[in-house]
């Protein structure tokens, strides 16, 4: 047993894995060539609805690349032994879904042939341009700190390591909330509880998606993780649900209070459409209450349980980034207030957003990127959390 | 020695000629899109008074003249570029209305330049707001940004482009305050179309301009003045 390396007997599961994720790589790249031939015109996005379907994905993964971290900053900062078991992999999930989200935003872009021209031609009060700093800083970050984990030599430096990366994945996810919360102009955004409100998103999101790799690691190596071990991640996992309800209803709670956001928020919660529906139904429903239910209902803890409470969360989250981003936009801006407004231009109409295929394709695109990055590095590397027999905290 | 000395005169020559006539088209062109060598001025302010009291409801040959102007289709669907546009206003509670033509308000804080990533989105000495086409990349978030959604994507590729106003698939664009003009000594294209002489184009900074003079003797105002970005575009009778 102890001679097989890990992945030992799954070589051809993971070929095929592999294959798959190479695949609708390969549609995500389809897809960019045919925006970048044709046009944004071939998309669902338009200039009322200028952010759409990748922005939902990439954001996802940006804001869960820099939550799954949190397993990490909990072993290498404040020591807990099984969290610090498990920062390699958790280490290695985040550079993936640095790596997908940011392949997908930078796809959509008009240009992105000129991306150059991002590091060229840096406008130091532009949130975006901070951001690129956050990103690629983090991506070092995270691999150097991988390195300190994972080589002996490297062992001593692990814990000023852990304490960068700890510092610099809550500036970055601040800087991914203020990119919306800079927003002053437009009802959905402009709001100073945006950055810890992805803050608090991104724990429950990046646990979610650590907890889902974890049981598929421990399903391929053929080996149980231990009850308490599952038990304790588990009610984490139920802690950073409820903080990030709260955080949402305190946003909502905050807009409906300013009674010139009454009608944005009716728009969002009762009768916009399809974005009240995601709203209740598929975020505070699916990606709230079932999972809580799922992880505190009385009795045994089942390893299924946590992982199909862990799917809801990731499935939650990507309906209320829908919300957020395309309710956001659909709502008409209030340019004269207190006035009926009609014009050609959309001035007061809801805006229509149907999203193509080809942006799912992207944003798929951009899931299975992580996805080949994260079983590679599996394959490759010995990511097994190895616990010890005793529980030290 | 000295067949040596006429070759190389006779290179010379040729080699001159040759740059004369490869350099000549780039001078003659220069000369036709009138580049003004000399930078723009940062004492003007370049703006607009717009008189929503002359403005006709159903009226659009300020949209029709920025058509024409800066070769847009004048195409209304949702991906299509408006650099101006006529609003229809209400007022919910007297039932008054009006109609106006909307376009970037070339902001002295423009939204729109702070959050471009890429300085692509800039602010010109003279008060006018615009896109650098070579260095947009087409992020969009100007468009998030600008608080009177005076900006349009390029959802498509272009044909039979304006020579003096480039434009191009793929990047932001908006109202330029027809820049080209301007800088040849003639008005934005809208104010000149409009038949009531709605728009008073002219320099806020000069106290004697026609502009400066009606603005300080009549009420005027900023559409989304709390925000504080200080428009060049101002409105009398809204």
């Amino acid at each position: 047993m102890s001679a097989r390396p890990p992945m030992y007997f799954k070589n051809r599961l993971y070929y095929v894995l592999l294959a798959a994720g190479g695949l609708i790589a390969l549609a995500g790249l389809y897809a960019v060539y045919m925006m970048e031939h044709h046009g944004h015109i071939i998309t669902g996005m338009n200039n009322q609805i200028v952010w759409g379907i990748p922005h939902v994905f990439a954001i996802f993964l940006i804001v869960a690349a820099s939550g799954v971290l949190n397993v990490a900053s909990i072993g290498s900062v404040f020591g807990k032994a099984v969290y610090k078991a498990r920062a390699p992999l958790a280490g290695l999930l985040s550079i993936a879904m640095l790596a997908g989200g940011l392949t997908v935003l930078m796809l959509d872009l008009g240009r992105p042939d000129r991306i150059i021209v991002a590091a060229t031609n840096y406008n130091i009060t532009s949130v975006f341009a901070w951001n690129i700093v956050l990103y690629s800083g983090m991506f070092s970050l995270v691999l150097v700190y991988l390195w300190t984990m994972m080589e002996r030599r490297m062992n001593p430096w692990n814990k000023p390591a852990g304490f960068a990366v700890f510092a610099w994945r809550f500036v970055l996810t601040t800087g991914t909330g203020l990119i919306f919360a800079f927003l002053t102009a437009r009802q959905a955004y402009g709001s100073a509880l945006l950055p810890p409100m992805f803050i608090v998103l991104s724990f429950a999101w990046g646990l979610a998606v650590f907890l889902v790799a974890q049981a598929a690691l421990y399903a391929w190596n053929e080996k149980e993780l231990d009850p308490a071990i599952l038990q304790r991640t588990k009610n984490l996992l139920g802690v950073f649900v409820i903080g990030s309800l709260y955080m949402v209803t305190a946003y909502h709670m905050t807009n409906l209070y300013f009674a010139h956001l009454s009608g944005f928020e009716r728009f969002i919660l009762l009768d916009g459409g399809i974005y009240p529906n995601l709203f209740w139904w598929g975020y505070f429903l699916l990606g709230n209450l079932l999972p809580l239910a799922l992880i505190y209902w009385p009795g045994q803890c089942k390893p299924a349980c946590v992982l199909m409470a862990s799917l809801l969360v990731m499935l939650g989250a990507f309906m209320l980034l829908y919300v957020f981003i395309i309710g956001g936009q659909a709502y008409p801006l209030d340019i004269f207030p207190g006035h009926e407004v009609s014009s050609s231009f959309g001035d007061g109409q809801i805006a229509t957003y149907h999203p193509s295929l080809l942006e799912f394709l992207l944003g798929f695109g951009g899931l299975a990127i992580a996805f080949i990055i994260t079983i590679t590095g599996m394959h490759v590397f010995n990511f097994m959390p190895h616990d010890k027999p005793h529980i030290a905290d | 020695m000295s067949d040596i000395d006429l070759h190389r005169r006779t290179f010379l020559k040729t080699s001159l000629g040759a740059a004369a006539v490869a350099i000549a088209p780039g001078m003659l062109l220069f000369d036709t899109a009138h580049g003004k060598p000399q930078p723009a001025s940062g004492k003007v302010r370049w703006g607009m008074l717009i008189d929503t009291t002359q403005c006709k409801s159903g009226c659009d040959d300020c949209v029709a003249a920025c058509n024409r102007e800066n070769g847009l289709s004048g195409a209304t669907g949702a991906t299509d570029s408006q650099w101006i546009r006529k609003v229809e206003i209400k007022d919910v509670s007297s039932g008054r209305e009006l109609s106006l033509p909307m376009m970037c308000q070339h902001c002295e804080h423009p939204p729109c330049v702070d959050v471009c990533p890429t300085t692509a989105s800039f602010r010109r000495a003279d008060g006018i707001v615009l896109v650098d086409k070579h260095r947009c990349i087409g992020c969009r978030y100007c468009m998030m940004a600008c608080p009177y959604k005076a900006r349009s994507f390029v959802h498509e590729p272009l044909h039979d482009q304006n020579p003096d106003v480039p434009r191009g698939k793929g990047t932001v664009e908006a109202c330029t305050l027809c820049v080209h003009r301007i800088d040849q000594g003639l008005q934005p294209a809208c104010a000149e179309a409009c038949p009531n002489q709605a728009i008073l184009f002219g320099d806020l900074n000069d106290t004697d301009s026609e502009i400066s003079k009606k603005i300080r003797s009549v009420a005027s105002v900023q559409v989304r003045a709390n925000l504080g970005l200080n428009t060049g575009i101002r409105y009398q009778g809204l």
